[in-house]
């Protein structure tokens, strides 16, 4: 074996302090928070109202995500339009934006005193402070996450493989879904991962645009906010509560996304 | 171009023993930047910080004196020096949290330096909630402040000396649990709910958008701020003058601007 150069020492050099950075926190959680602190936080009936309304609510917002997500993708991955530079610039803005400006921006758009605030009145929906806005809220921050990696995806597509599928005679929506979605599978999947996680982790635009209130909008992480004042120890358990998950939840996505689609790729 | 490249690598090439130094010190650098970064918040300069309750947010920066601010609830604040974080001042919405800080040894003697009320805080124009009662009938949205931090706190003194059945009713209405006044503010101003309790000087900062109704003297909870210096400050000096200032001086005056009263003579 070739000894390793100086440049392979300063790659592995700056991998040890980016791993050293963002796994101590995570690391620290752990090693803090006793097992038995960890078991009490799961008996909270609080802490037990924040998961489920944590994992109800993301789960949706996910599902929507995906649903319109995915057909959106493709259109701005495999048809050039003017103007699409700036579309998928729009789109992901959500991204680098402060959860507090979205919070206010959704207040803005759909709050009572908002843009489509009267209208959502008339017909007769209420999304500020209802687990409806809750969803709206996670929908909106980690939307952008799954929709980047889906283009993505579509475009790393080899054009001439949805060509043959309509040569063959698959129609436009067949070949979406036959062909375009499998290939592209792997980034989707990912994508998923991430917009989960994400809006499993939304704190600020909840909070502003949903409120706090037990059982109805403080997810996790709220409730997390809240116990750091009163009791940390709980706040510490609920995290590493929130980081299981989390983990767990990308961890089970990658291996099914992986695994079913190289499945799929064999055959 | 393609010669520069080259040339580019060449250099490269006869640098590579150098570079193995490089690596080793762009690795120290980035370990030295952190480090950096970490001394950036430990105030290297005279400049104090001082962590205040979110409702002095408006009187505190209207008396800058060049002091670096950190409002949240007081409650969240407290949370934060007991896990180490060491602002120069402690300056909260109560006595009880600065007391509990100061029986753990990590603040000094707390000074009670004003005093506010609890107030119902309505988006201005609002008719249909004049009193306390008006916040029992179904379909009236309110916010109030979390459990721990002090706006809930009198709050629910508060809504404890209630009949129980009324007490229930408003609880029943409660849509919002914020961490702050600010929160509460908002989801005010923004028509998010009817009501909320707040105190008398959030609704005054607001120039108009919320108006305050006066709650009944023989319920009203007695709001006092308590300030102290944090034990091991850098700056004892210039903290022990902010907390003076705000008793007697510019921070004094700044108060009683921002509505707040003069803490009770003991």
């Amino acid at each position: 074996m070739r000894r390793a150069g100086p440049f392979t020492i300063l790659l592995v050099g700056a991998l040890t302090v980016t791993l050293l950075f963002l796994t101590l926190p995570v690391v620290a959680i752990f090693v803090d928070a006793a097992p038995a602190d960890l078991a009490r936080s799961l008996t909270d009936p609080a802490a037990l109202d924040a998961l489920r309304l944590s994992l109800v609510c993301s789960a949706i917002a996910v599902g929507i995500i995906v649903v319109v997500g995915t057909p959106a993708a493709y259109l701005l991955a495999t048809r050039r339009f003017r103007g699409r530079a700036l579309l998928v610039t729009l789109i992901e803005l959500p991204l680098v934006l402060p959860p507090a400006v979205a919070g206010i921006g959704l207040l803005a758009a759909l709050g009572p005193n908002g843009l489509f605030g009267g209208a959502l009145d008339d017909a007769g929906l209420r999304l500020v402070l209802t687990t409806a806005g809750v969803v709206v809220a996670l929908t909106f921050v980690a939307a952008p996450f799954y929709l980047r990696q889906a283009q993505a995806g579509f475009e790393a597509v080899d054009p001439s493989w949805l060509d043959a599928s309509r040569t063959l005679g698959a129609g436009e929506a067949r070949t979406f879904a036959q062909v375009a979605i499998p290939a592209a599978g792997p980034s989707l999947v990912a994508g998923l991962a991430l917009a989960w996680g994400r809006a499993l982790g939304e704190f600020g635009a909840t909070l502003m645009f949903a409120g706090s209130f037990r059982g109805i909008t403080q997810t996790v992480p709220l409730a997390i906010y809240e116990r750091f004042a009163t009791d940390f120890t709980a706040a510490l358990a609920l995290s590493a509560v929130l980081v299981a998950i989390s983990g767990a939840l990308l961890l089970t996505v990658k291996l099914l996304g992986t695994t079913t689609w190289l499945r799929g790729a064999a055959r | 171009m393609r010669r520069r490249v080259a040339q580019n690598v060449d250099v490269a090439q006869r640098k590579q023993r150098s570079s193995g130094r490089a690596a080793a010190g762009a690795v120290a650098l980035l370990l030295v930047a952190a480090l950096g970064l970490g001394a950036c918040g430990g105030g290297g300069d005279a400049k104090l910080t001082v962590s205040a309750a979110a409702s002095l947010q408006r009187a505190f920066t209207d008396n800058d004196q060049g002091a670096r601010f950190s409002f949240a609830g007081s409650d969240e604040l407290a949370a934060q020096i007991e896990q180490g974080v060491r602002p120069d001042v402690y300056a909260a919405a109560d006595t009880v949290l600065p007391a509990k800080l100061h029986r753990e040894g990590l603040v000094e003697r707390p000074v009670l330096f004003a005093a506010n009320e609890l107030v119902l805080a309505v988006p201005s124009g609002t008719k249909a909630i004049t009193s306390l009662d008006d916040l029992a009938r179904p379909g009236v949205t309110i916010a109030i402040g979390q459990r721990a931090v002090p706006v809930g706190v009198y709050t629910r003194l508060l809504l404890s000396h209630l009949p129980a059945a009324e007490r229930r009713a408003i609880d029943a209405n409660v849509r919002s649990e914020e961490p702050d006044v600010g929160g509460i503010v908002g989801k005010l101003t923004q028509g998010a709910v009817d009501a909320g309790f707040l105190y008398r000087t959030d609704v005054k900062a607001t120039k108009g958008a919320l108006e305050a109704i006066r709650l009944p003297r023989t319920l009203r909870p007695a709001v006092l701020y308590a300030a102290a210096v944090v034990t091991g400050t850098k700056h004892p000096r210039e903290a022990r003058a902010f907390v003076d200032g705000l008793r007697h001086g510019a921070g004094a005056r700044a108060l009683r601007a921002a509505g707040f009263d003069p803490p009770p003579r003991r």
